[in-house]
């Protein structure tokens, strides 16, 4: 604790370089919240059109701006939700891998490909997604839709060229796994080493001695990696665009050509043709991914701190 | 990081760079003319569909006017109209001529009173394209094409494309019909196709957007040529320019097949009526599709310059008539030909646009 007179001395020992510093701080940090504003501002003000839009300002079939944005935010988490489920588990994996079972050379090395992983662009994805990824899984859909088929998620008919969202999902899944990799091993190598030591003492196994120190002490971690790795997929436009093959309907099968779209490319694809209320309409889907994007993060925040009390760190 | 073990590679980098980027392809070529008294710049933007061809007018035309400045912004169509409408663009480009209630409009980049005309300066035939294991030729009618991307018929084996085609083995794979999934031009003009053909089947208006939640969405032009090739048991609709080795099917003119050739875009063009009810000088088209001469291949777009009939400004009205002559002139579409794969004007529609021109003041 502090005294008065200790903050008194504190306050006459500032220098020139105390006062810049804090200054440059402060408006670091006021220029974040400056920024988030403006573009929730600008994103709000040019979707104000949108709402008021009539009919006829939208695709035939489509009443308002609702109507118009429901299947591209269910898309849009609809997409992220699979990629995660595909990711999460491979990610804790290969965390795991690289912090508790590799030697030493090999997990530095593997570090080093993840971290490379996540370098590279997200158009390069969509072009691996396009040209190599859906022809290849295209046989593999055939077959599935044939065998599977009376399983309502694989539903047919197949599609002809493998652009579903569930190549999308893989797609995402390969491009968040980076992030989710890299964060859990994080957590995981900052695990106490007594916990660990004490789980072999009292005579757990290796896959004990994870299960009990290792993945309660890094649940948090792991929560906030998977919803950092969320933010990414439910943001990532050109992979998407490229990729799937859209249609703007609340569809759940994964293997047709029929697929929900996501907010981001729908953007991405309509934008350049897009003029006069058009041009809003898509601003205002984009205020509504910016207010999914806000909630995910609220919703992980909340998450992190219920659970921070239960993990393995105190 | 190590920079004397990367500093070398990258500064020889950064210095082949400078000098390759400091010679742009335009001025490639010497100009071969007297250099013209022309200097200036047009602003001009709109149909995506001329980006090709507008990249290599403009290159050519800067070559021989080497004082002028062409930028043309491929924003799409409905934002060039509005651009030119507003005053922001000199022409406009276009891959549907104005609109009844737009001609009724002000036009801010025009002297006042004066209206805007529609000269088409761009043909480009659209392909029916597919990929079919064991097919190599393959014959449709509107009907037929109309169900298969509406989702009628889903099997290649379908009594109605098998009556079609009666020397194909069509095999039982489905049909994975692929459309533009962003706005386009092109599929405007196919839709517009199928709307006049068979009106009966295609009951959605012809518009940007693909109009039925069916069949398979791919971006862009490349978008779709690229689903149909790697994909099974395929079909799509594309600049025909862009079809390269893939199966192109012939469509029902009368009662023969007629598979595309500029010859004969152009000439369904040339031989179509104009918009009615408009000014003598505006060449908007009526496009012929239900046209029965074999001649003629009905499934184009055509792609229009619209531009002043006098301009508040005199200086830009003698930039955008000579770039504009030079578009729909015989050189002009000789090099969008070539670079872009458009099917030239006929003689009698170059004329015909010289001639709009010389009015324009």
């Amino acid at each position: 604790m502090t005294t008065a007179v200790d903050r008194d001395a504190l306050r006459t020992t500032q220098r020139v370089g105390d006062r810049v510093f804090s200054t440059a701080t402060i408006v670091a940090g006021s220029l974040i919240l400056a920024v988030l504003a403006a573009v929730a501002i600008f994103l709000f003000v040019q979707s104000i059109p949108a709402f008021l839009a009539v009919p006829e300002d939208f695709d035939p079939g489509v009443s308002n701006f609702w109507a118009y944005v429901w299947p591209l935010a269910f898309g849009t988490l609809w997409s992220a939700l699979l990629a995660l489920i595909m990711a999460i588990p491979v990610a804790i994996g290969i965390a795991l891998f690289i912090s508790h079972y590799a030697p030493r050379k090999v997990s530095q090395g593997l570090g080093y490909i993840i971290d490379l992983l996540a370098a590279v662009p997200s158009v390069v994805f969509g072009l691996w997604g396009i040209g190599v990824l859906a022809p290849m899984l295209q046989p593999f859909y055939s077959t599935l839709v044939e065998w599977f088929g009376w399983f309502p998620l694989f539903a047919g008919p197949v599609s002809g060229t493998g652009r579903t969202i569930f190549t999308v999902a893989i797609v995402l899944a390969v491009m968040v796994l980076p992030i989710i990799t890299a964060i859990s091993r994080e957590v995981f190598l900052q695990t106490p080493v007594l916990h660990e030591e004490a789980a072999l003492a009292l005579g757990a196994t290796r896959w004990e001695m994870i299960t009990m120190a290792v993945l309660p002490f890094g649940r948090a971690g792991i929560i906030s990696a998977a919803m950092l790795g969320l933010g990414r997929a439910l943001g990532e436009t050109m992979a998407v665009a490229m990729v799937l093959s859209p249609s703007p309907q609340v569809i759940f099968q994964l293997l047709t050509s029929q697929n929900p779209t996501t907010i981001a490319a729908n953007i991405a694809l309509n934008f350049p043709e897009a003029h006069g209320v058009g041009v809003n309409i898509l601003l205002a889907t984009g205020l509504i991914l910016f207010v999914i994007t806000l909630a995910v993060n609220m919703l992980a925040r909340y998450i992190i701190n219920r659970r921070k009390a239960f993990s393995g760190a105190n | 990081m190590n920079f004397k073990q990367y500093g070398r590679p990258a500064v020889i980098a950064i210095a082949a760079a400078l000098a390759l980027s400091s010679c742009a392809a335009n001025e490639g070529a010497a100009p071969d003319k007297a250099a013209s008294d022309l200097s200036g710049t047009i602003n001009a933007g709109g149909a995506s569909s001329q980006q090709a061809a507008q990249e290599a007018w403009t290159a050519a035309f800067q070559t021989t006017n080497p004082d002028v400045t062409i930028n043309y912004d491929p924003s799409g169509s409905g934002a060039g109209r509005e651009a030119f409408i507003s005053g922001g663009s000199d022409f406009a480009g276009s891959d549907s001529f104005l609109k009844d209630e737009e001609l009724a409009g002000e036009f801010a980049t025009c002297a006042p009173d004066a209206k805007a005309v529609d000269l088409p300066v761009y043909i480009s035939p659209i392909a029916v394209i597919f990929n079919v294991e064991g097919v190599t030729d393959l014959n449709l009618d509107a009907a037929t094409l109309a169900k298969i991307f509406k989702g009628d018929i889903t099997t290649w084996n379908d009594p109605a494309i098998a009556a079609l085609n009666k020397d194909a083995k069509l095999p039982s794979t489905p049909i994975t019909a692929v459309h533009r999934s962003d706005d386009s031009g092109t599929t405007k003009n196919f839709a517009d196709y199928l709307g006049q053909n068979a009106p009966d089947v295609w009951t959605e208006k012809a518009e940007d957007p693909f109009p039925y939640k069916t069949g398979e969405g791919a971006q862009g032009t490349s978008g779709v040529v690229d689903a149909v090739t790697n994909g099974v048991g395929t079909i799509g609709y594309a600049d025909a320019s862009r079809a390269g080795d893939l199966g192109v099917a012939k469509i029902k003119v009368g009662d023969k097949f007629v598979g595309y050739t500029a010859d004969a875009a152009a000439a369904v063009v040339n031989d179509s009526p104009l918009v009615e009810g408009r000014d003598a000088s505006d060449l908007a088209i009526a496009l012929d599709r239900k046209t029965t001469d074999a001649t003629h291949y009905p499934l184009v777009l055509v792609s229009y310059a619209i531009v002043c009939t006098e301009y508040a400004d005199a200086d830009k009205a003698a930039l955008v008539k000579e770039y504009v002559g030079y578009m729909a002139g015989a050189e002009g579409q000789a090099e969008a030909a070539k670079s872009a794969g458009a099917a030239p004007l006929s003689t009698e529609l170059q004329d015909k646009v010289a001639a709009v021109l010389k009015t324009v003041k």
